[in-house]
């Protein structure tokens, strides 16, 4: 009577790299050899995993692009996302933290051609996910800069509210988000090269909020953000913009609470006021 | 909600009461806040609130302070050959000092393989090497977060050919060589009974009854490829016959534990995830009441 064939001798490394390629490669030959059989195949067991997998990692993505899905369409986004998660599959299990790479991954992905701001609505998408799950913090007040002399307000830098992310396209890509949320049931008309549009996340408490700014005021809060004094930004922002009003755009962010903390150019970073 | 972003909260660790507690889902937060149903205790999937910021945590703060809390990890993948990743292990750390969970659980699983991360909770062989990995990753998990964990039999869809041993004998030596506790799934047993092909009833014998600290139960999906079934373990649908069969010879064995119905897929809205949770509670009563009347006979 032949004996049934010996088991493999694979050490738990091998194993587990086998299911890796088994589920995210393709390549099934190794896991399948080390899978008991009776009932279904092995190759029907694996792609249980598989699914699951795949599934539950599209099922991120497509909570986290609700607009890119609307606009390309359920089936479309999960056959693109299917192709973004083989090559990307996440690399810490905090699925709140994955997905940022989608926007890069649709600028090159061929079928999505004929949307060429497919890309830039999902780094929109993705500003917007990262103000949600940045950290908390309470934004200065607008009259806190009431306190400091003029002759500093030159010096003065600004961190900005760590839910602040900036997000600029040659497209209409504020303009299309706003057309394509839920509540409207038909999408109203959206000219995508009506112009180019930059806009800021933010969530200086509970709701995250999409901000479009002028391109002085983009390049400001730029400017703001790489550690320029205001001075430094200001030169910047005006050289984008003639007309770019400082006052105006000053008091607009502080309102909205785009700013943590301001110091003077030689106080060390981290102290406000 | 408060602009000031709160800081450690002020909570006491809770125990688990032996009573019936359901999964908090974010569909159902607004709820939970709204008005706090009742219900023994809420468990949740760590991983969900490992974020620097933002309305969750304050929501989970919220409720926090109605319902003692159990923290449920499906990401640190105690079955790694790799070891465990410590930065997540130091996130973990923080998040249960802040919200005291009264019980910290993972599964006997692995997730992550050369820095990749699966979703999903893959099986072990049953081997002496699988054996001293896992074994050293919850000494490092139990060390590094100062407490006692427990540990779940998982749900599989594959067994591996050079298994040397059944899953309760797996799952009893991890008790004693670690001394963390278990997280008995019933639901799990049962799919991976029907999956396996062996006996359901005598697992229940064969597990060190005296390290459960909570029971799991949740539905399942049947799937049918040809002629053949399997039972997946989705989560999403209400908790099958033959499972509460299971639940009650559980609890004939160990008496009333903490228990979960957990549903993760096609919630329900949560009138429908409550009722489940008082169908487990109807159970647990009887146990207690049966326990109490052999006590005074």
């Amino acid at each position: 009577m032949p004996s049934a064939p010996a088991a493999p001798q694979v050490m738990l490394r091998d194993l587990q790299d086998a299911f890796r390629r088994g589920v995210f490669v393709g390549d099934e030959r190794d896991a399948v050899a080390l899978i008991r059989r009776s009932g279904i195949t092995p190759e029907q067991r694996l792609s249980i995993y598989r699914n699951n997998t795949y599934g539950s990692l599209i099922n991120v993505l497509q909570a986290a692009y609700p607009v890119v899905c609307r606009l390309v369409g359920e089936r479309f986004f999960r056959y693109a996302a299917r192709g973004f998660v083989a090559g990307s599959p996440p690399t810490a299990p905090r699925l709140s933290a994955y997905g940022g790479g989608l926007g890069d991954y649709l600028a090159g992905f061929e079928p999505a051609r004929s949307v060429p701001y497919l890309a830039d609505v999902a780094r929109l998408e993705w500003a917007r996910h990262e103000a949600y799950f940045a950290a908390d913090a309470v934004p200065i007040a607008p009259v806190a800069l009431q306190a400091v002399a003029p002759e500093r307000y030159a010096g003065l830098r600004f961190d900005l509210h760590p839910s602040v992310r900036l997000v600029s396209s040659p497209f209409a890509v504020l303009s299309i988000w706003r057309a394509n949320q839920p509540e409207n049931e038909t999408v109203p008309r959206v000219d995508p090269r009506a112009g180019g549009e930059r806009a800021m996340a933010i969530r200086p408490n509970v709701q995250v909020e999409l901000v479009p700014l002028a391109v002085g005021d983009w390049t400001l809060v730029c400017e703001l953000a790489t550690g320029a004094s205001l001075e430094e930004a200001v030169a910047v922002a005006g050289a984008a913009e003639p007309t770019f009003d400082l006052q105006r755009a000053l008091l607009e962010h502080l309102t909205r609470g785009t700013f943590r903390a301001f110091r003077d150019a030689d106080e060390p970073q981290g102290d406000s006021q | 909600m408060s602009l000031v972003p709160e800081t450690a909260g002020p909570f006491a660790a809770d125990p688990i009461p032996a009573r019936a507690g359901v999964g908090l889902r974010h569909n159902h937060v607004h709820d939970f806040i709204v008005e706090p149903p009742d219900i023994g205790w809420i468990e949740i999937h760590t991983e969900n609130y490992l974020t620097a910021g933002g309305p969750r945590l304050r929501q989970l703060e919220r409720i926090r302070r109605d319902y003692p809390l159990s923290c449920h990890g499906v990401g640190l993948s105690l079955g790694s050959h790799d070891g465990l990743d410590r930065d997540h292990l130091a996130r973990i750390r923080q998040m249960i000092d802040r919200f005291q969970p009264g019980l910290v659980s993972e599964h006997v699983s692995w997730s992550v393989t050369g820095g990749v991360y699966f979703n999903d909770l893959l099986p072990l062989p049953y081997t002496e090497e699988a054996l001293r990995v896992i074994c050293r990753n919850i000494d490092h998990a139990q060390e590094a977060l100062g407490r006692r964990m427990l540990v779940e039999n998982p749900s599989s869809y594959v067994s591996f050919r050079q298994s040397t041993m059944p899953e309760w004998e797996f799952m009893a030596e991890i008790v004693r060589r670690t001394g963390c506790g278990l997280l008995l799934d019933v639901n799990n047993i049962h799919v991976s009974a029907f999956n396996h092909g062996f006996e359901a009833d005598p697992y229940l014998d064969a597990i060190p009854l005296e390290a459960v600290g909570e029971i799991h139960v949740a539905g399942h999906f049947v799937h049918h490829f040809d002629e053949r079934t399997i039972l997946i373990d989705d989560h999403g649908a209400p908790v099958d016959d033959a499972v509460w069969r299971l639940f009650r010879g559980a609890l004939n064995r160990l008496g009333p534990m903490p228990t979960l119905v957990e549903w993760d897929t096609n919630i329900p809205a949560l009138p429908v995830l409550l009722a489940e949770a008082r169908k487990a509670q109807v159970l647990l009563d009887a146990v207690g009441a049966g326990r109490a009347a052999s006590h005074v006979a």
